[in-house]
């Protein structure tokens, strides 16, 4: 039974060079139908994992600030209908610190969100240009400020290893953003993603991405940074102070359930994978077809399942519990991970163990894709 | 059968790119052998890869008919000879089977160390040598200067030489009747018993192995019962023919003559090249002279990239040595590169050429190992095993160090031929590669040197640098001149510590830690970054003699992953596990093939 409720909303004013997520740019958009069609796809999921109330909620885009504040109100208002809030829900939604959006904070917060991630994504405005953002320095820190006042529980995004960006550079960015006094940040290193504008600039040569060795330098100044000011990092690029983790992402990292609703929204119910259709028009058209906006269902055998929580929760400075693991897919400790492997790399110092948990160390977080290729055993890995 | 004063055989000795096989096609297009149509550019290299490279590999004849200005009609029998030093026996069998040569010269560029090997070599057969100026009507030809260089360096008189463009049609007649009236008629006894030399074989698909012969005495025919002297086999003839190059059937081969038999054998290892074929009854009482068994001088390893092939690879040499006694091979397997193949050579060329058909006959990817030569080591009494002689081919072979009495490696006599501004580095080369000078002599602007080598210093890249330090204008010939004792070592290559069987060689003591300082350096360029930082090594037995490491990888992560998509990350993981599947573990390190291959691709430095 799901937890967890993920909202999509796929529409952006324009797409970030950068980003690979299901994000479009529409003229115009339907707010009645679109708001039909959610509430509709949501319905569908609270038919099949319902009967538990729900501890988080989760806009996410595209750019769902933009969303009108009362179809925010309305979708928050069927959810809690079909499951019912758990104590302390954990609502949060994903904002651009444009002005326009800024101003609606208030009357969000009035819709029931209590948590806003913002995408500042830098502190410097020539860096907000290369990353084709709309807004620059000043509209950050007003929406920021505004957001801080507003809601009890505030992040923001910072993305960082950029190309020409200096160790120096990011160091007085970070401690800069280190300032307000944020409880959540995710600090994020740029990744050229296959199909973005970016991958083409890169192979066009109009830009190299930083050195792995120099970004691999800023991640540990990060790490060591955050920490000092007790943001720690929970996540591989999230830092939280104690108890202001995002615990909606937390669920994915754990592998536990979750409905995904939306364009491209991805769900886990029990063994069931649910992926819906990316294109809006598509989606919504499936929604008028057959009252959900699901493209793929599909039964994930037991050891896909495990690779995929190994993979998630690695991510985790908190690690995984391998008995909880074992027993949950029936899948011995043995083979879930190569023991003689996780030995070694505990000596090299990018493993912990820890009775049944282990997890991967300060040092190991930046070279996870790799460790992972090592310790997680082939039979898992579907081909 | 011919008149014996009416038939004339000869071979053409040429420098690759001279226009031998260009002079060969207008031969046979003037005396009519082909029709124009029938004509396809050098119609006498068949394989694909003689075709391309202008190489010889297995001996072929063409028979003329020539009507000379004296009115008579001659019978005339062109012998394609293989050219290169790796084929050196085959090539002095079929040198035997010929009373005079031509010998071609391109007119811009002169002599080269090839010809004058070759024509050495025909000289010892006692042949009349008709030199030909080929490519005359070139911008840069100089006759009269190619003339006396002839006369100069070969020694041979060049007042009468043809001036010829066999390329636009030029002097070809003249050839021909050069050819008639310089070159003796073959002798032979038509009664006498049965003597023909064994000069060539090579499998036929619907014939089996056809065997180029040339008759010294008696006469061969369809039916008769035959027997080869040194194989010692019998053989039912059933077949006996020309090519014009057609194949043509014939009632015989008389005294004199050169054509082809078969004989229902179904391989070429059953027909030596220079064995004697004489009558089973009333047979010839001793053999011709000048049979050898031909050795493999040089050994690789051949594996197939991806180890599904192993089975199409075996096939694949097995069918190619259906048509190639030469090269030998037996099973080998190694950690690194799974089970292949162990193949012996006659030379570099040789291997190349078995190695290109592989890839490109059989569409097979191949990894070739460095090359090594065949070692004689003398081994001490041990406590369980005398003292013996072994002879190793496989540097995987090589015996506990302890018991080794006394390596030898064998001995080369090179002659390089080479403008004289590049003579410096040239002998620099021969000199870091332990060579020992034992002649230089200069003619107009080029230097003769003759240098001493260990073979496997030459068979490591020395081809290739020769080509590159004087742009590819020194040529390079050589002889065996057998086996002498050094100073050898096995260099083992440790990746993490742990020894990688395919990367050791055996090599002298004092290059052993430029070789290995080489081959540890481009390792450490070829194997990826792994979690853990790499030693990469060379040593001779306990000792390090060069060291390189692998730095640690710093960041292989993906920085976001969060809307519960988890697709992407999986296939990230999928990918890296099938990455992971072409590598081969050294303790913990895995080394992709690539880096197999390109560590011991031949002639980089």
């Amino acid at each position: 039974m799901a937890r967890a409720l993920y909202i999509h909303w796929p529409f952006c004013l324009k797409k970030c060079p950068y980003c690979d997520f299901n994000s479009h740019v529409r003229a115009t958009v339907e707010v009645d139908r679109w708001k039909a069609a959610l509430l509709a796809d949501m319905r569908h999921e609270a038919t099949l994992a319902g009967g538990e109330a729900l501890g988080s909620i989760f806009f996410g885009g595209g750019t769902p600030s933009l969303m009108p504040p009362d179809l925010v109100d309305a979708l928050l208002g069927e959810a809690e209908r079909l499951w019912g809030f758990a104590p302390g829900v954990e609502i949060t939604l994903e904002a651009n610190p444009s002005s326009v959006e800024t101003a609606n904070f208030r009357i969000l917060k009035n819709a029931g969100i209590n948590r806003v991630s913002i995408g500042i994504q830098s502190l410097d405005n020539e860096a907000l240009g290369f990353l084709g953002r709309l807004h620059n320095v000043k509209e950050a820190l007003t929406a920021l400020e505004t957001a801080q006042s507003i809601f009890e529980r505030v992040g923001f995004d910072l993305i960082y290893a950029r190309p020409g960006q200096s160790l120096d550079q990011w160091r007085a960015e970070l401690l800069r953003a280190l300032s307000f006094g944020t409880g959540h940040l995710s600090l994020y290193q740029l990744t050229i993603e296959d199909g973005t504008r970016f991958a083409t600039d890169v192979r066009q040569g109009k830009f190299v991405p930083l050195d792995d060795d120099e970004a691999a330098d800023m991640f540990a100044l990060t790490s060591e940074l955050t920490s000092a000011v007790g943001l720690l990092p929970y996540e591989i690029s999230n830092h939280a102070w104690k108890g202001e983790e995002s615990r909606h992402n937390l669920t994915y990292w754990r592998y536990q359930d979750y409905c995904g609703i939306g364009p491209g929204a991805h769900g886990r119910r029990g063994q069931i994978a649910t992926v819906r259709h990316r294109k809006p028009e598509n989606w919504l058209e499936a929604i008028a077809s057959y009252g959900h906006g699901i493209s793929e269902e599909r039964a994930l055998p037991t050891s896909e399942q495990a690779s995929e929580a190994l993979l998630m929760g690695l991510r985790l400075r908190e690690g995984i519990d391998l008995d909880m693991l074992s027993q949950r897919f029936a899948i011995s400790a043995g083979k879930l991970v190569d023991a003689a492997r996780l030995d070694f790399y505990t000596q090299q110092g990018l493993m912990w163990q820890n009775g049944h948990r282990i997890g991967v160390t300060g040092a190991g977080m930046p070279l996870l894709d790799a460790l992972l290729g090592e310790l997680v055993p082939a039979e898992l890995v579907s081909a | 059968m011919t008149d014996l004063a009416k038939i004339r055989n000869f071979s053409i000795i040429a420098h690759i790119d001279h226009g031998k096989s260009t002079l060969a096609d207008r031969l046979i297009q003037f005396t009519g052998g082909l029709t124009d149509r029938e004509m396809s550019e050098q119609v006498l290299d068949n394989m694909d890869i003689e075709r391309e490279r202008g190489i010889t590999i297995k001996a072929q004849t063409v028979r003329l008919t020539y009507t000379a200005k004296d009115g008579e009609t001659y019978e005339l029998n062109l012998m394609d000879t293989p050219g290169h030093v790796d084929f050196a026996y085959e090539v002095s069998r079929s040198l035997a089977a010929c009373e005079g040569a031509l010998l071609v010269v391109d007119a811009a560029q002169g002599v080269e160390a090839q010809t004058l090997a070759n024509v050495y070599q025909s000289i010892e057969h006692d042949h009349e040598i008709v030199p030909v100026i080929n490519k005359i009507d070139l911008p840069a030809a100089e006759p009269e200067k190619v003339r006396a260089e002839i006369e100069d360096i070969i020694g041979i008189d060049a007042s009468e030489a043809v001036l010829a463009s066999a390329k636009s049609g030029i002097g070809i007649e003249e050839v021909l009747e050069a050819v008639v009236s310089k070159i003796p008629p073959p002798q032979g006894d038509r009664d006498a018993p049965l003597k023909a030399m064994l000069v060539d074989s090579w499998y036929d698909p619907y014939l089996g192995v056809v065997i180029l012969v040339r008759v010294m005495d008696g006469a061969i025919r369809k039916g008769l019962h035959v027997k080869f002297m040194q194989g010692g086999t019998e053989h039912l003839i059933d077949r006996v023919g020309c090519f014009t190059p057609k194949r043509t059937d014939l009632p015989e081969l008389g005294p004199g003559e050169i054509g082809f038999i078969t004989a229902q054998i179904k391989e070429v290892d059953e027909a030596k090249v220079g064995d004697t074929i004489t009558t089973v009854k009333g047979g010839a009482a001793s053999a011709l002279p000048g049979y050898k068994e031909v050795q493999p001088v040089v050994f690789c390893g051949i594996f197939p990239v991806d180890a599904a092939d192993f089975e199409k690879l075996r096939e694949s040499i097995a069918r190619l040595r259906l048509n190639d006694a030469s090269f030998s091979f037996e099973m080998e397997s190694s950690a690194a590169l799974g089970f292949g193949f162990r193949c012996g050579f006659l030379g570099l060329l040789h291997l190349e050429i078995i190695q290109e058909r592989l890839t490109r006959e059989y569409d097979l990817d191949l990894i070739t190992t460095a090359p090594s030569v065949v070692y004689r080591i003398q081994l001490r009494k041990s406590r369980t095993d005398d003292a013996r002689e072994i002879m190793l081919h496989n540097p995987a072979d090589y015996p506990d160090p302890s018991r080794i009495e006394q390596i030898d490696e064998p001995w080369i006599k090179a002659t390089i031929y080479t403008p004289d501004e590049y003579l410096g580095s040239i002998l620099k080369l021969c000199q870091d590669r332990r060579g020992i000078q034992i002649d230089l002599t200069y003619v107009g602007g080029r230097a003769q040197v003759t240098y001493e080598l260990p073979l496997n210093e030459v068979v490591f890249d020395f081809y290739d640098r020769l080509k590159s330090i004087s742009r590819g204008y020194a040529s390079f010939d050589y002889e065996q001149i057998g086996l002498r004792e050094g100073d050898l070592v096995k260099m083992s290559i440790l990746v993490n510590n742990e020894p990688v069987d395919a990367l050791s060689m055996i090599v002298h003591r004092s290059v052993a830690e430029a070789r290995g300082r080489h081959m540890c350096e481009r390792l450490k360029d070829l194997i990826p970054r792994h979690l853990f930082k790499i030693p990469v090594q060379a040593a001779i037995g306990g000792k390090v003699i060069a060291r390189e490491t692998i730095a640690a990888m710093r960041k292989d992560v993906t920085a976001k992953c969060y809307g519960g998509d988890i697709t992407r990350k999986k296939k990230l993981l999928e990918k890296q596990k099938k990455g992971k599947a072409k590598m081969r573990e050294y303790g913990n390190v895995s080394i992709p093939q690539e880096a197999f291959i390109a560590a011991l691709r031949m002639g980089e430095e």
